[in-house]
């Protein structure tokens, strides 16, 4: 109304007819309100308000509600009208001025800069997206699907989810036991570069870096998406999509119409491993690989540069198999406990997701590797005496920097014991091994099942289990990586079944064993070789700086009818061994720990090793992570974070130099932030092939 | 001004007063509750009293008080709401509703074929490749100048078009190629869009091929068994393969896609320029390395079960000649008729017909769509296949009635059309007999003078190097065939027919083993190459029929003015008849809109039919036509039965013989031809050595 009233004086005297009009009105006002008085005491006291106000125009009374509501939604229209209209109308390049007057002139962007020092488009490149990133669209769906053949159904706006969301997971989920689509339900992947470039809108993935190579040059012939559908274990996309078979086919392809120039392969996140498990297959004879002979990877491939790679897989993915949480989900428990737990909604939402996850055997391939001598017993860890401090420090800046160095002392003194990757209680986390007795759940029996099973319809495998069974779990009370995998055998039986036909975690004895030409193999670095390619180099490109998942506080859920019985503890807290909310967490780019990301390329593969024989030459680069200064630089031009990294210049300047022919050794070689070369000596793993302790028998 | 919105308001008011009553009502009783010292008696009727009262002062003084700008914010809430709550109506609705309402009105609606033939239990089985025509599939823009910052990566051609009402100067910029080369101009890389998404829709809503990949779905097809062969069609088609190397693209494609089907050969559906474009791709293929793809001479038998070309110009089309020589179409020239201002004079200062024309001149794909094969498959002065010969005019003059109204196929009155005479300048000479026109040669005339003022064109054309002499004498050569139309075009385009003539070639091969024919500008020739040698592969044409489809033009030189182009179609020429072919400076003949019959029907119906010297190795061709049935109403869109040149890639029953010969099935076993016109006995008049 105060708006209104402005806008009346103004309106008045640009017109004096009008104003003529309007006291006239008042002074039918006046005459109103005499009626008013005649009519009805109760009527007077308003009347007299007016009058005391003076001012006040008599329209107020005139004005229903719902007018003012018409009046006000007008309002507003106009007014976005007129702002979109100036937004349309504004020269593309206002925003940048707009930042450039607050930051002072941005940077060039890495593909201007090294066009002007004159690089050109030259090794065709291949992009391998990750979990998740991928679209995905339905080329066949059930009746609550109609209308959606071809649109996406994960990817893009994701507009359907929202609309019919029990539709959208039924279409989503895979079949329980063939790992594949459940019957009359095609969704397939998005092929081409719009399979990845954006997840959301405005939420890049590819993005960047696609439109950084066009400015060198490169365009759609010398791009290719290895798009494939990340549900799926590796081998069945061969299975159901052969696109095992269409990448051999592309990149070659690529090679043939590029003069000869190999690729550069740039794969991201779980994409890491999904390449690895195409470089053994398509070196493995034709029925159960693809036929191309051994020497097609150093015929065809100048380098691998892995972006965030997970090469020896995610604690974050044990966290998301056992209870369907990460961090931030069990943040937003503990900040509205009733949300999520209660089925308010009726949704049972976290058991859906749940069920839905557990249907994607890929999620399998994401289990931490390598068991005990990667990632740390019950009273060690690679990561041994890593301190929080250092992040303190950067956060506080000056003011504790003097007393950083006792500080530092203090962690050392009592450091996480990160190998015990899941505790029931946060004393169990941080007792010596000595002091815990621990059950073994194995022999435990399964028996009575939990009382009210009626939430059957749900399929997470722990109604299966019974109160026995939930109680030997959690009197186990620690969890190495070694044990994790029996503790996921154990809870989740048929889930493991079909993942360990296609996925396997431990460290080769023997590479020769013949055993290991099997498939599910092949995307473990330590439970293979190499290709025999000499001339190709191997980059881990990962961001670091950032809190990442290690290690969780578990507790069981107080009541456990249909819910999920075992939760994050997020009450668990220890500033000296960086837990915070049930979660230990130590460096790494938010998603991989730094040990997942850099130990192959830092020691496992270093020179000619035993999964290394042709000695391919590896280099590590890691990125700092810097937070945007500012809001309108969105997501950052520094950042660190898993997927945000896709955007850091330095890193896409580093791929679009190697893309246009530079060797790691021009580049700069390593460039390490983290402790990786100290801990990767704390792991002793054996790398010689000449200590041949089983043949020799 | 107010007075209407101040009605519509108080009748609304007058709506909402009865629930605004029932709420003041409330409210005083709060405030009698509140306020004890208000006497209770005869509060009821006091508050009766006031609201008869009140009620007309404030609708009446309302609307008085309210000033021009509150009016207009009321009303534009007023509709933003309504429309919100019609929208969140729409989201609600269940998304069968819109079919219901469809089968409430016009009864139940057919299966969509994919699913009709699904119960039959035909399955998805030979993988498919889509080739696209001209301009339906997708460019996008991959490096650009200054004025399209922030485009990179998005859609100049195709999708919405945004960009082109934005800054349209920009987008004929990029969309245009460099005169000299055929290719991008520096600066410049506008690339075809891949995959599906090329070519499924053109613009928002307006489907290409995305009828035949949801029918192709329902039987089981996939993007993995689908590919879209898609090129950059403003290229010649050689080139194509020097810029992007799609040749090589296609063959790799289709070799993977066998591979990946377990050896089944890959059914191939080329759509308009398409056809051409494959018809160079077998040749391509089969060629050795250097200039070709080395495929090896039975690629084309190893690797495709059959090409089913639909709406194909295999013999070009007459409306070709006009864009190139006017840049007219029948629509373009019917509009400047009624309008007559609107195009001609530069009102906007946007000369659009010029820059079109320049940018439309820099492709050179547009070349391959002259009308081939000369005098011998066009018609010559006297005659044409599609007319019986002046001997026979009498008596079929006397045929006629009962020719159309036995409703045997013929769009119009065919009476006294040469429409072997493609230009006329004039109706005149148009239906005059050869022997009567006498025509003044025209290719010796110098050029010499130019046009007055010609300084201020600084758009690219060739008409303003003529001279008004050189125009009198083409238009004194009144009437032009398919073969002087070339030399026609040469001309009064000397540089754009010579890019054009080393691309494209529009004879008949007198010997096909002459080495010449080697040159890839014939590939794309079905009258100058041999179809390669597959006796097992299978060529339908599929296309539509009954629609009036450009044929021939009648000409007149436009009023002199400085920078337009000399040359109009004469849409003030009607035929003599109601229902003559010629209508508005067009002659009209049967066939798709686009494609006129003989082009598409002759090369499957005669020159290839059996085994001719085109085709040695005997290859099966079928000809399959649709007669056009217009939409039964609104709600049925585009139509299930069209035969209209683009949405025939809706026709229901098409959709249904690719998916049976996707599925498996032979020409025999769904059909063998399928003949509405005169397809047959027009072939047997056109004079061919085979």
């Amino acid at each position: 109304m105060s708006s209104l009233r402005r806008r009346k004086p103004i309106n008045e005297s640009s017109d004096s007819k009008h104003k003529a009009e309007e006291e006239d009105e008042d002074h039918d006002d006046v005459d109103a309100d005499g009626d008013d008085d005649v009519n009805g005491k109760n009527k007077k006291t308003p009347s007299k308000i007016k009058k005391k106000r003076g001012e006040k125009p008599p329209k107020q009374p005139k004005w229903s509600c719902m007018d003012t509501c018409c009046w006000f939604i007008g309002c507003i229209c106009i007014t976005w009208w007129l702002l979109l209209f100036l937004y349309n109308a504004m020269p593309a390049s206002f925003p940048q001025y707009v930042t450039e007057a607050i930051t002072g002139p941005l940077p060039d962007p890495p593909g201007v800069k090294l066009k002007k020092e004159g690089l050109e488009a030259k090794h065709p490149v291949v992009f391998v997206p990750g979990i998740v990133t991928g679209g995905l669209e339905l080329w066949q769906g059930r009746e609550c699907a109609e209308g959606l053949f071809r649109k996406r159904l994960w990817g893009g706006t994701f507009g359907e989810v929202y609309k019919r969301p029990l539709c959208w997971v039924e279409h989503m989920s895979l079949d329980n036991e063939t790992g594949l689509d459940p019957c009359g339900i095609r969704v397939r992947p998005v092929s081409g570069l719009v399979a990845a470039d954006y997840f959301a809108p405005g939420y890049f993935v590819w993005a960047v870096l696609i439109a950084n190579l066009a400015r060198i040059g490169y365009e759609d012939k010398t791009m290719y998406m290895a798009a494939y559908d990340w549900r799926l274990s590796f081998q069945n996309t061969e299975v159901r999509d052969q696109t095992l078979s269409r990448i051999k086919s592309n990149i070659e392809l690529l090679v043939a119409t590029n003069g000869g120039r190999k690729v550069v392969v740039i794969p991201h996140s779980m994409g890491v491993l999904y390449f690895l498990h195409f470089m053994k297959w398509v070196e493995a004879p034709a029925p159960m690989g693809g036929g191309g002979g051994p020497d097609w990877c150093s015929k065809h491939i100048k380098a691998v540069v892995n972006i965030g790679g997970p090469f020896l897989g995610v604690p974050k993915a044990i966290a998301g198999l056992f209870s369907a949480e990460a961090k931030d989900i069990a943040v937003a428990r503990a900040l509205a406990p009733g949300f999520l737990d209660n089925d308010i909604f009726q949704f049972q939402t976290l058991q859906h997701v749940m069920r839905m996850s557990r249907t994607w055997d890929s999620t399998m391939s994401m289990i931490p590797r390598g068991g005990n001598t990667i990632w740390g017993g019950l009273d060690w860890s690679p990561e041994e005496g890593n301190s929080c401090a250092k992040k303190r420090e950067k956060k506080n800046e000056t003011q504790i920097a003097d007393q950083a160095g006792s500080e530092n002392a203090v962690c050392k003194a009592k450091s996480a014991n990160y190998g015990r990757i899941i505790s029931f209680g946060k004393d169990v986390a941080e007792a010596p091994s000595s002091d815990i007795e621990r059950i073994d759940f194995r022999g435990a029996i399964k028996g009575h099942s939990a009382a009210n099973t009626t939430c059957r319809d749900v399929w997470t495998e722990y109604h299966d289990m019974g109160f026995a069974g939930i109680k030997a779990v959690a009197e186990y009370k620690t969890y190495t990586a070694d044990s994790l995998v029996d503790l996921l055998h154990f809870v989740a039986p048929k889930m493991m079944a079909r993942g360990t036909a296609h996925f396997s975690y431990g460290v080769a004895d023997n590479l020769d064993d013949p055993k290991y030409k099997h498939y599910k193999y092949w995307s473990n670095p330590l439970e293979t070789r190499l290709p025999n390619a000499p001339d190709m180099e191997i980059y881990s490109l990962y961001g670091v700086g950032l809190p990442t998942e290690r290690a969780y506080v578990y507790k069981l859920s107080p009541h456990a009818e249909c819910s999920i019985p075992f939760k994050i503890d997020t009450s668990a807290d220890d500033e000296d061994t960086c837990l915070r909310d049930g979660v230990y967490s130590v460096d790494g780019d938010e998603t991989v720990p730094v040990l997942s990301a850099g130990f192959m390329c830092a020691k496992g593969w270093r020179g000619k090793t035993r999964f290394n024989p042709s000695g391919i030459r590896t280099y590590i680069r890691e990125y700092n992570h810097l937070p945007p200064a500012n809001l309108l630089e969105g997501r950052g031009t520094l950042s660190g974070a898993h997927v945000d990294i896709m955007g850091n210049f330095a890193l896409i300047e580093d791929v679009i130099r190697i893309a246009a022919g530079a060797s790691g050794e021009e580049l700069g070689g390593d460039q390490v932030y983290s402790k990786i070369f100290n801990w990767s000596e704390n792991i002793n793993l054996q790398l010689d092939e000449e200590i041949p302790v089983h043949s020799s028998s | 001004m107010n007075k209407p919105l101040s009605f519509y308001r108080s009748y609304f008011l007058s709506k909402t007063m009865s629930f605004l009553r029932r709420r003041n009502s409330t409210d005083s009783s709060k405030t009698r509750i509140a306020d004890p010292n208000i006497e209770k008696d005869g509060a009821d009727d006091d508050d009766k009293k006031k609201d008869q009262y009140k009620i007309p002062q404030r609708r009446n003084s309302g609307s008085k008080k309210w000033s021009c700008w509150d009016n207009c914010c009321w009303f534009i809430g007023f509709i933003c709401s309504i429309w919100w709550f019609c929208l969140f109506l729409y989201n609600t609705m269940p998304d069968s509703v819109p079919q219901f309402v469809t089968m409430a009105i016009t009864g139940p609606l057919p299966d969509p074929p994919g699913v009709k033939l699904r119960k039959e239990g035909l399955t998805a089985n030979h993988p498919v490749v889509l080739v696209p025509g001209v301009v339906t599939g997708g460019l996008e823009l991959w490096e650009g100048r200054h004025c399209a910052e922030g485009l990179l990566g998005k859609r100049l051609w195709g999708g919405s078009f945004g960009e082109f009402y934005k800054r349209p100067l920009c987008w004929l910029e990029h969309i245009s190629l460099d005169n000299d080369t055929g290719f991008d101009p520096p600066g410049i890389r506008v690339r075809p869009v891949t995959g599906l998404v090329a070519a499924d829709y053109f613009a928002t809503g307006y489907f290409v091929w995305a009828v035949v990949i949801a029918n192709l779905a329902h039987i089981g097809y996939e993007e993995k068994s689908l590919y879209m062969a898609a090129y950059d069609w403003r290229l010649s088609f050689q080139n194509t393969e020097i810029r992007d190397q799609s040749l090589t693209r296609i063959k790799s494609n289709i070799e993977l896609l066998v591979a990946t089907h377990g050896g089944k050969k890959v059914v191939v559906l080329p759509h308009s320029m398409g056809v051409q474009y494959f018809l160079h791709f077998m040749k391509w293929v089969e060629t050795p390395a250097p200039r070709g793809g080395g495929g090896g001479p039975d690629w084309c038998a190893k690797h495709i079960k059959a090409i089913m070309n639909i709406g194909a110009p295999f013999l070009g089309s007459p409306k070709s000649i006009a864009l190139h020589f006017s840049i007219e179409v029948r629509d373009i020239a019917a509009l400047r008729a009624q309008a007559p201002g609107l195009l001609d004079k530069d009102v906007l200062g946007l000369q659009t017909f010029k820059h079109l024309m320049r940018m439309f001149r820099t492709w050179d794909a547009t070349f391959s769509m002259i009308p081939k094969g000369g005098e011998t498959i066009w018609g010559g002065l006297d005659w044409s296949p599609e007319t019986e010969t002046v001997n026979n005019s009498a008596k079929k003059g006397t045929d006629n009635s009962t020719r159309n109204t036995g409703g045997n196929g013929n769009i119009c009155d065919t009476k006294g059309v040469n429409y072997g005479r493609l230009i006329s300048f004039s109706k005149d000479w148009a239906e005059t007999h050869s022997s009567k026109i006498e025509r003044v040669d025209f290719k010796h005339v110098a050029k010499g003078d130019k046009l007055t003022n010609s300084s201020n064109c600084d758009i690219w054309l060739e008409y303003h190097e003529m001279g008004n002499r050189a125009i009198k004498a083409v238009a004194d050569h009144k009437v032009y065939t398919a073969g002087s139309i070339l030399d026609l075009l040469h001309y009064v385009a000397p540089k754009l027919m010579a890019r054009g003539a080393s691309h494209f070639s529009y004879g008949i091969a007198d010997d096909l083993d002459d080495p010449k024919y080697d040159q890839y500008k014939y590939w794309s020739n079905p009258l100058e190459t041999k179809l390669p040698n597959a006796p097992d592969m299978e060529i339908y044409s599929l296309y539509g029929v009954g629609l009036p489809t450009e044929r021939g033009y009648i000409y007149k030189v436009a009023p002199p003015s400085d920078c337009s182009i000399p040359f109009q179609i004469d849409t003030s020429v009607d035929g003599d008849s109601e229902d003559s072919c010629l209508r508005g400076g067009v002659f009209s003949g049967d066939g798709d809109e686009t494609v006129p019959i003989i082009s598409t029907g002759f090369m499957c119906a005669k020159g290839w039919r059996g085994k001719t010297r085109f085709n040695p190795s005997g290859i099966r061709t079928y000809n399959r036509e649709y007669k056009h049935a217009p939409p039964a109403n609104l709600l049925e869109g585009r139509g299930t039965q069209s035969g209209s040149h683009v949405d025939l890639l809706g026709n229901f029953a098409l959709i249904e013989d690719v998916l049976r010969v996707a599925a498996g099935a032979t020409g025999e076993d769904i059909g063998g031809d399928r003949v509405y016109s005169d397809i047959f006995k027009w072939s047997e008049r056109i004079n061919i050595k085979l």
